[in-house]
């Protein structure tokens, strides 16, 4: 029998030094303590405070008092959040659907170099540029029915004959709530769409026309394909923001008319900021933390086994 | 030195560097030597009153008042936060409203022994003082008083046919002169009968509920647990409104306005007639000529809903003496009479009502005199039930005027439930 030749990795790390040791960790946790500071900081200890305000009732000034789960039970007991909820889940499957179809369209108008399309892609990117506090803003006065320019031209070119209740009736209030997301949203979804589509090497298209497919064929075997982990991306990003909506609603719509448009994180807002309800918007908070996580668990989930 | 230590100390002064903020912002200390300055804090609603009263204090005084405006909407809010975190200013002026919410949360210090000291303490507006004391201390003093009335337009009168000089006296009679000028000017879409906020809750406790007090009802009990507006008193009122803004007496955009430009189109010669913060009679064109009157019920009376804001020290301040020197120079002679009557505002104390520019306007004389018969409503969850876009009564009073009145019983019933929270 041969003896084994010891390994000398081990055998000579258990003999090192342990002070070195002991240097190389300190060394690298001080490269990560920058990383680490400001994720305890900005997120790890928010939100143990806000999962610890939701246990508790939590005044604006002076001690809180335990009061677990009460803040957590009575949400059942609130219509308003349930039918933010309802109101949220149905913005956020049409916003999702119109914002991916219409940013698929863009990407694909402006994906081939030719004269001119560099305009094009600066053009369908730039409201991305604004602000979306602001775009909500910018909306609001151009379909203002009464300094709005919008209702004088579309009246001037005939295509309505009195001014239209943009923000008026429910449905028109999520209507003109969808256009402005669209206008905001669809350039910066077309980027990122634009940058799968530009990754598909151009070889495959080229011999799937040497086969004769057609640009159908092409679009839905080559090019939905290979899009799919870009999709995924922005179907994240679109689900996610469509869920945590508050901007375009607060500003534009103040969740009117009859409450018709409020988003949920308006509900926690209302919560902690009109009706000085820290802990029962703290509960709101970790509920809809929860669910989005486990939302975007299945997502993933999902999208990776259908590649 | 090994190699290494360079970076490890990088690394340790990084995470130094980072930690310094927290470190310095945990041990801050007031500093009270010599002339300071005091923080304080107002709504968009009363910026004018507010700033004059600053600009004045801080030439003639070596303390200084650092002023910021907040939109009327994020006021309570911003508030909330800054108080959540601690960080309120020294000073912040509140809606009158929302003081009683303010005092239970220990918002506000108490100044009960500064107020004692007044020797004008029972000369400040009682409606004012009321809702700024709980459990015999006070926490608050007048800071602006602002009140509705019914604003007239006298050309537009004049050109309408209706005599210019005579304002409404009911408000049936609000409803028939508005309704007249609709029909002889309002043709071309640009002159408008009236106008009032129909999606704003707070403009709607400010209009339309002066009205019942005019008729001698009321709108909640007095301790602000339970909600009357289903009663005929407010549901007449509702009425007079709805069959305005069907007859198209109204402007156009009425239902829809939230409250940010329900003050806007008077200035621009567009209304008639129609309730407006007397705040604004000073911010009006100088060559408009406008009639002032108080609000009416539908058959007579007079009555004003006494809004504007009360003003207190933060309980988290560490310049109490500075605050409160400010706050009592507010109320001086000096700047109720030179500051407030000069520009045409409600003065905060009544003895001072007869002052020289007061008397030169007998619109501001009549502002004045309603002081004693208007009334401000108390209730402890008044912003979250009445002024919140999301709350019970924006959905009462649009049912009463553009929807289905029978839904006023049921959610009158939801109002007081949020009153009871």
């Amino acid at each position: 029998m041969t003896p084994t030749p010891t390994r000398p990795g081990p055998v000579a790390r258990r003999g090192a030094p342990p002070a070195r040791w002991r240097a190389r960790h300190l060394q690298g946790w001080l490269y990560a303590a920058p990383t680490a500071v400001i994720v305890g900081v900005l997120f790890v200890v928010p939100l143990v405070l806000v999962v610890w305000m939701s246990l508790n009732r939590w005044p604006l000034l002076g001690p809180a008092q335990l009061n677990a789960p009460d803040n957590y039970t009575k949400i059942a007991d609130n219509p308003l959040f349930l039918d933010a909820v309802a109101f949220t889940l149905k913005y956020t499957a049409i916003i999702t659907i119109l914002l991916s179809v219409v940013a698929l369209g863009l990407a694909l108008l402006v994906q081939e170099r030719r004269p001119g399309v560099a305009f094009f892609r600066t053009a369908f990117f730039l409201p991305g540029a604004v602000g979306f506090a602001a775009a909500a803003l910018l909306f609001y006065g151009m379909l203002n029915n009464d300094f709005g320019p919008i209702d004088p031209l579309l009246q001037a070119i005939g295509i309505t004959d009195e001014p239209v209740k943009w923000i008026g009736t429910p449905d028109m209030a999520l209507f003109s709530t969808i256009a402005l997301v669209l206008w905001r949203f669809a350039g910066f979804n077309m980027l990122i769409l634009l940058t799968g589509l530009q990754s598909i090497p151009v070889e495959v298209y080229e011999a799937a026309r040497t086969d004769g497919a057609s640009r159908l064929q092409i679009f839905r075997s080559i090019t939905l394909p290979l899009l799919r982990p870009t999709l995924a991306l922005m179907l994240i990003l679109s689900v996610t923001g469509s869920l945590l909506a508050f901007d375009q609603f607060f500003i534009f719509t103040n969740g009117g008319p009859d409450n018709s448009t409020v988003s949920m994180v308006m509900v926690v807002y209302r919560d902690a900021f009109f009706r000085f309800d820290l802990g029962g918007a703290a509960a709101l908070s970790v509920v809809m933390l929860v669910a989005l996580v486990a939302l975007n668990i299945v997502q993933m989930r999902v999208l990776r086994r259908s590649r | 030195m090994s190699p290494r230590s360079p970076r490890r100390l990088v690394g340790a002064a990084l995470l130094g560097v980072l930690t310094l903020p927290i470190m310095v912002a945990c041990g801050e200390e007031p500093n009270q030597i010599g002339p300071v300055t005091v923080t304080m804090w107002t709504r968009a609603a009363t910026q004018a009153q507010s700033e004059r009263l600053v600009q004045a204090y801080n030439k003639s005084h070596k303390n200084q008042v650092k002023l910021t405006v907040i939109p009327t909407d994020n006021y309570q809010p911003r508030i909330a936060a800054a108080a959540g975190a601690k960080q309120l200013p020294d000073i912040f002026a509140s809606d009158v409203i929302f003081v009683p919410n303010y005092t239970s949360q220990g918002l506000f210090m108490d100044i009960t022994d500064r107020v004692a000291a007044l020797p004008y303490k029972d000369k400040l507006a009682p409606s004012h003082m009321k809702l700024g004391t709980a459990q015999n201390k006070s926490y608050t003093v007048p800071h602006t008083l602002d009140l509705s009335v019914w604003f007239w337009n006298k050309d537009l009168y004049r050109k309408a046919g209706l005599d210019p000089e005579k304002g409404p006296s009911t408000l049936k009679e609000f409803a028939e002169q508005a309704t007249t000028v609709q029909q002889k000017l309002g043709k071309d879409g640009k002159v408008h009968g009236t106008f009032f906020g129909g999606n704003c809750g707070g403009c709607y406790v400010f209009t339309f509920w002066p009205s019942v007090w005019a008729a001698g009802a009321q709108v909640m009990n007095a301790e602000g647990t339970a909600s009357l507006n289903d009663q005929p008193a407010m549901t007449d009122v509702f009425k007079i409104y709805r069959d305005l803004y069907e007859n198209k007496a109204t402007g156009p955009t009425a239902k829809e306005e939230q409250g940010p430009t329900w003050t806007g189109f008077f200035p621009k010669g567009e209304i008639a007639v129609m309730p407006m913060p007397s705040t604004t009679l000073g911010l009006m064109p100088p060559d408009m000529k406008i009639g002032v009157a108080p609000i009416a019920g539908p058959d007579g009376g007079e009555s004003t809903f006494v809004g504007g804001d009360s003003v207190g020290i933060s309980a988290t301040t560490a310049q109490p003496d500075a605050a409160w020197e400010f706050l009592s120079w507010t109320l001086s002679d000096e700047a109720q009479v030179e500051v407030m009557a000069k520009n045409k505002d409600v003065l905060a104390r009544t003895d001072l009502s007869g002052n020289k520019y007061s008397a030169e306007d007998p619109r501001v004389v009549l502002i004045n005199s309603l002081v004693a018969k208007g009334q401000t409503p108390y209730a402890l969850r008044f912003g979250q039930t009445f002024n919140d876009p999301q709350g019970p009564w924006l959905r009462l009073a649009r049912e009463a005027v553009f929807g289905d009145a029978a839904k006023v019983a049921p959610l009158n019933a939801e109002i007081t439930k949020s009153l009871q929270q």
